[in-house]
């Protein structure tokens, strides 16, 4: 039996979203009241799906050739790593993606906004990490698009990511924002994470050396994961 | 010290569309490739502080296989056998009524800390609209003699809290045996969550 192995750090406070946000409505009915119970890590934790055999299917890096027509909107390379937090580069994990089309709207019956829907374009995509841990999409930006959770609100133009890592509680599901966007100020989503540095790692960068002359915007966003501890769990 | 630490990225919520990109209809069935082991289905029903139905959940779960190996490099233990045909992983989104239901195999026990042996569990992690970031929990089957030892299981005081971790034998279902498991984020009943 395996009794030595080296468990996943916890985040540091304030670095992380809590459940309850009350500028974030749906919280209020969806957060649990009790503490969660704290449990060290076992084989179950640190293990975890793997996907290097490309068992989620082939990867669809194109958002933009996946119908007959191109979709409308500002072209753009989304490019970068997904790493642990000591640096190390993840390989072979799974990452997928999707976002709404130019105008605002997902390709989603759910979403009633009154925005054009793209005959061009789903929004959906997934890749596995090279073992550099590297990625790279090419899509068109995304729109803000309004929501219900004051008045007049609107969600920043945003990416939803998400990725899984080495193991079960590596897993992250998050979202990427654009440099310089006006209504990050005003989106409790964002805003929920209370650490500043924590809270702009969600925010990609724009890279003109990624940027393709004549075609297509380059921005970098690294996907940083729980690192292990320096210490193995197996108390003596 | 942490001065060469990365900070993690923040987790943000799934919303209310993440079918887009993360529904997979198959990868609610984790036995389609015929594995070793019981068979199971799991159903169940998700429900909010208002004791409303969650029409835009996601349930991820990860599991050992029949003799309580995970296809993982790291469980290494090599007294058990691999199963080709089970990965161990699988996901499914609720319904309009917010109800789930995942075809599985039993799990086999696995090693806890130290010595100790962990009663067979799926392990869960729950997504939603109105989660910033994603929930962490188990489920345990009731007519399982190890539950009795399980650390974690033993771990809980309160009864009720230690109930909602499992899953129960449905007697009017015939084959494959269907094990009912709810989850009550918020309130009364609320589900016991872990922090991990
Ligand atoms: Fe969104």
């Amino acid at each position: 039996m395996p009794n030595e192995f080296l468990p996943f750090a916890r985040p540091r406070a304030g670095t992380q979203p809590p459940y309850l946000y009350r500028d974030y409505q749906s919280t209020q009915q969806r957060a649990p009241k009790r503490a969660p119970i704290r449990f060290e890590h076992t084989l179950s934790e640190i293990t975890g799906p793997s996907f290097v055999a490309h068992w989620a299917g082939p990867d669809a890096t194109d958002l933009t050739r996946q119908h007959k027509g191109e979709p409308l909107g500002e072209r753009i390379i989304v490019e970068g790593r997904v790493l642990d937090e000591d640096g190390r580069p993840i390989a072979g994990t799974l990452l997928e993606l999707w976002q709404c089309n130019a105008a605002g709207r997902y390709h989603h019956p759910v979403d009633q906004h009154d925005a054009p829907l793209d005959p061009n374009f789903t929004g959906a995509g997934q890749v596995v990490t090279g073992p550099d841990g590297s990625y790279r999409f090419l899509t068109i930006k995304p729109g803000a698009y309004p929501w219900r959770n004051t008045p007049n609100a609107w969600r920043p133009a945003h990416i939803h990511f998400g990725v899984f890592g080495p193991g079960f509680v590596t897993r992250l599901v998050t979202q990427m924002y654009f440099p310089g966007d006006p209504l990050l100020a005003y989106d409790p989503i964002y805003q929920s994470t209370a650490d500043r540095e924590a809270r702009e790692r969600l925010i990609c960068q724009y890279d003109p050396d990624l940027s393709e002359a004549e075609w297509a915007l380059g921005y970098r966003f690294d996907l940083v994961l729980r690192g292990r501890l320096a210490t193995p769990a197996d108390p003596v | 010290m942490m001065a060469d630490k990365l900070i993690p990225t923040p987790s943000q919520t799934v919303g209310p569309f993440f079918h887009l990109g993360l529904a997979r209809a198959e990868w609610s069935d984790l036995a389609a490739d015929n594995p070793q082991g019981q068979r199971i289905a799991i159903e169940g029903r998700i429900t909010d502080g208002d004791g409303a139905p969650v029409p835009d959940a996601m349930l991820e779960v990860w599991q050992a296989n029949a003799a309580g190996r995970y296809n993982h490099p790291d469980d290494d233990q090599a007294d058990k056998p691999l199963d080709p045909h089970f990965r161990g992983f699988g996901r499914v989104a609720t319904d309009a009524n917010g109800r789930f239901r995942l075809t599985t195999i039993k799990p086999g026990p696995v090693p806890g800390r130290g010595n100790a042996l962990q009663a067979p569990h799926i392990n869960v992690a729950l997504f939603a609209r109105g989660l910033l970031i994603h929930l962490y929990t188990r489920i345990y089957f009731a007519d399982e003699p190890a539950n009795a030892g399980d650390p974690l299981l033993s771990s809980i005081e309160d009864g009720a809290v230690r109930d909602t971790l499992v899953a129960r034998r449905d007697p009017a279902a015939g084959s494959p045996p269907i094990y009912r498991w709810n989850i009550v984020m918020q309130g009364d009943g609320e589900t016991a969550f872990l922090d991990i």
